[in-house]
């Protein structure tokens, strides 16, 4: 599998999704955003996580604007895979990959702790590895994690199944007190229609090492790059 | 030729940031205080004088970046 890992001036976690990459068996790129081209052969565009432009205006807006961003949309429209963690996910909302926004969390803290999260499904190329209603602990850092969508949309997001995974105990159970930020139902991440584009709060990158403490993260780049040799 | 753009958020988006200034101006005794919604205003210089231009440019500019009309209203006013 072939990744190409955009740096927005402000993303700071790149280093450690290409490393997550590359554990899985991916071959990563950096792509600068003002590019306007991505690498020929891109089968994954990583949208990292980070504070692009400082979060000014709205976090991810000015990013989901970049150059590389249209390159990024025609990729999504193919059928490419999109991953946006953290930052990335306000970018992919931002720029239209995904409905609805992220906002400032409902109790206006900025979060960064262990968070167990439900998967809601593991027929994606992103949760094969893991088990359908498997909780995974992986970690949160966020000030604008709050997601947000009209109702229409969070109706359709709900009856197509692209909720990706929710905020939940370490037994799986979504409940109001595992909710860190406020966010809809629960959720922290979401899926498009065709299950290629993937935006997440939460950062499986930092769980891929038993020596800092976990490896329940290294699941979706395991689906990722199993998911390209199936194909 | 200025312009003002003023951003506010929709009718029944939680405004956390609006609630905690409401509590602090509350705290501060600041009297009849219903509530606060905080917003967003961009002060534009522009070229030209054609104002028909330029709100249809200002437009453009709320909907493609200054706001986000998933939970933004946004209000375009043209100067002198």
């Amino acid at each position: 599998m072939k990744a190409a890992v955009i740096t927005f001036p402000g993303s700071n976690r790149e280093g450690d999704v290409a490393k997550a990459l590359k554990q899985a068996g991916a071959e990563v790129t950096h792509v600068w955003h003002g590019d306007t081209e991505l690498p020929a052969g891109t089968d994954l565009v990583v949208l990292p996580g980070g504070f692009s432009y400082g979060d000014y205006l709205r976090t991810g807006a000015i990013a989901g604007r970049a150059h590389i961003m249209d390159a990024t949309r025609a990729h999504a429209a193919r059928g490419g895979y999109v991953l946006g963690i953290c930052n990335g996910f306000q970018i992919a909302c931002e720029a239209g990959l995904l409905p609805g926004i992220l906002v400032r969390n409902a109790h206006l803290k900025f979060v960064c702790k262990r968070q167990y999260l439900k998967v809601e499904r593991n027929d994606t190329p992103y949760t094969s590895a893991y088990a359908k209603g498997q909780a995974i602990d992986v970690c949160i850092a966020h000030g604008e994690g709050n997601y947000i969508a009209d109702a229409e949309t969070l109706a359709r997001l709900e009856g197509e199944g692209l909720v990706a995974f929710r905020y939940a105990d370490a037994e799986g159970n979504v409940t109001p007190a595992a909710n860190p930020n406020g966010s809809l139902n629960n959720i922290a991440g979401i899926y498009s229609p065709g299950f290629n584009v993937l935006g997440l709060m939460p950062h499986p990158e930092n769980l891929i090492d038993s020596l800092v403490g976990g490896t329940d993260g290294r699941g979706l780049f395991q689906s990722l790059v199993g998911s390209k040799r199936a194909a | 030729m200025k312009a003002r753009v003023t951003v506010t958020l929709k009718n029944g988006v939680l405004d956390p940031q609006g609630k905690a200034i409401e509590g602090a101006l509350k705290s501060l005794d600041i009297a009849g205080v219903e509530s606060v919604r905080q917003g967003k205003v961009f002060d534009i210089e522009l070229s030209g004088s054609d104002k028909a231009a330029a709100e249809a440019a200002l437009k453009a500019a709320c909907e493609k970046l200054l706001a986000n009309t998933v939970i933004e209203n946004y209000r375009v006013e043209i100067g002198a």
